[in-house]
């Protein structure tokens, strides 16, 4: 009973993980169409996001069918619900991958600002690396990791902060970026929203592995 | 007594082209002198699935089951009309020879029932008693019945000691190893795990899921966690009706009568 019961926990956890690389492809080639104006592969990134939804969708009907058919507890049960909490976070990671791509793709001859863009490439790179290390700390079920990648969505915000003042300031000294320089503050607000939705990811690493229900990196004092 | 009303249904139908079917009935009617306890049951049992009967207490799912070897022909004053299919055959009709056909369609009950022999002996003894001397070919399938049921490895050094001694869940276990010894298609199962703590519960329902690569299980429980645990179909009885039938995911996590969500929710029953 059990055996059969746990090789179906194995699969919900095969499955997330692969929709988690999902996602963090897209947030890659979502960044790097965005900072080499490529706009083919941003279409890609919009094109596949059905199979990211697609994806959700299945990993919600598996955990519900697991929790009406097994009426798991502890262990068990916090699997299915950090399946279920995170796979929501994952797919609206997917959402913003999908904005940046669409925005790279807006862009039509806008005047361009190189040290924001450069900015941004940067806070791209930490958010990237936040994504890909979550969903290792969630196949380790590492939940000192997990806090401790929360902690570096600090200096996302900070980029965030820094972009959008420098945003602002070159749109007072040229009008003509103000259509570009909207964009890229976009841009680093999505990224800045992945960093948010990459620490409710982590708080649910710390319940599965703890039991404990958490807020990490709290923006109470921004 | 309220009469029962049965306002609306869903049965699936098993459609014998696309399922292997093991067992169907068509219209089983079982009346216990002027009581009617079943009232026209048609379902269909796909082969190496598990089907659960659920429903509250006198619904009749365990007269239902009882009827389909021909173990209510025992009860006086029972009348039982209506079909049941076995590789196309009707054994409800009275020329069936009931012992043969329960070769192929056993049972096991809700209590443990090992007989006052040995472990092998409750094995063997039934095997004899249909003619089987072969010492070896009776050790044989002694051993591969046990180990069917997971019981082997617990009783093989101890096959000449009383049954009796056994834990309820080992009993209920050799129980299933001597219904297994028959070689039946179809083993029938009236809450087998209800006399049972929940660690011996989980290792007979273990024992079903592996069984079932090669029988058709048929089972009535009280337990709806145990239903929709193990089985692949669950059919709710109501006052003698079938009220819902249907795949067990479906009937536990979106059934389509009001009836089978207040049961299975636990609002009554």
């Amino acid at each position: 009973m059990r055996k059969m019961f746990e090789e179906e926990l194995q699969e919900l956890h095969a499955r997330f993980s692969e929709m988690g690389m999902m996602v963090n492809e897209a947030i890659l080639k979502s960044v790097k169409a965005f900072v080499n104006h490529d706009k083919v592969l941003a279409q890609e990134v919009i094109d596949h996001d059905h199979l990211i939804n697609e994806y959700e969708l299945k990993l919600e009907k598996k955990s519900f069918e697991l929790i009406a058919l097994q009426q798991p507890v502890s262990t068990d049960l916090r699997i299915i619900v950090t399946v279920l909490k995170a796979s929501s976070d994952l797919e609206r990671m997917g959402d913003h991958a999908v904005s940046i791509a669409k925005s790279t793709i807006r862009v039509k001859g806008n005047k361009r600002v190189p040290e924001i863009e450069e900015q941004i490439a940067e806070m791209a790179n930490i958010v990237k690396t936040m994504s890909d290390d979550v969903l290792d700390a969630y196949l380790k079920n590492d939940s000192a990791k997990a806090k401790k990648i929360a902690f570096t969505d600090d200096e996302v915000d900070q980029h965030f902060k820094k972009i959008y003042s420098q945003c602002v300031e070159e749109m007072k000294n040229d009008t003509d970026i103000v259509e570009g320089a909207t964009d890229y503050m976009m841009v680093a607000s999505y990224l800045e929203r992945v960093g948010d939705y990459v620490t409710n990811i982590c708080e649910w690493i710390v319940y599965l592995d703890t039991g404990k229900i958490s807020e990490l990196n709290s923006n109470l004092d921004e | 007594m309220v009469e029962n009303q049965v306002q609306d249904s869903h049965i699936i139908q098993l459609d014998k082209k696309e399922k292997k079917l093991a067992l169907y009935t068509e219209d089983i009617h079982v009346y216990y002198g002027q009581n009617e306890a079943i009232k026209g049951v048609s379902l269909a049992f796909e082969k190496n699935k598990i089907t659960s009967l659920i429903g509250p207490s006198g619904c009749g799912k365990s007269t239902y089951l009882r009827s389909l070897n021909r173990m209510n022909d025992e009860i006086a004053n029972t009348k039982i009309t209506g079909k049941i299919f076995y590789r196309d055959i009707d054994i409800n009709a009275p020329e069936i020879d009931v012992y043969e056909m329960r070769k192929n369609i056993g049972m096991v009950f809700q209590r443990p029932n090992p007989f006052s022999k040995s472990i092998y002996e409750n094995i063997a003894f039934p095997l004899k008693r249909h003619g089987l001397k072969d010492k070896a070919k009776l050790d044989e399938i002694v051993e591969t019945s046990l180990k069917q049921a997971a019981l082997w490895d617990q009783v093989k050094d101890d096959l000449h000691k009383s049954a009796l001694a056994l834990s309820g869940g080992q009993q209920q276990r050799l129980c299933i190893a001597r219904a297994i010894a028959m070689e039946p298609d179809i083993l029938l199962l009236d809450e087998p795990a209800s006399a049972l703590d929940p660690i011996s519960t989980s290792k007979v329902e273990e024992t079903l899921i592996n069984l079932k690569e090669k029988y058709t299980i048929i089972i009535v429980t009280h337990n709806m966690q145990q239903a929709a645990r193990i089985s692949d179909y669950t059919a709710f009885f109501y006052m003698g009706n079938v009220i819902e039938y249907d795949q067990t995911r479906k009937i536990f996590t979106r059934p389509k009568i009001q009836q089978t969500e207040d049961y299975v929710s636990g609002h009554f029953g």
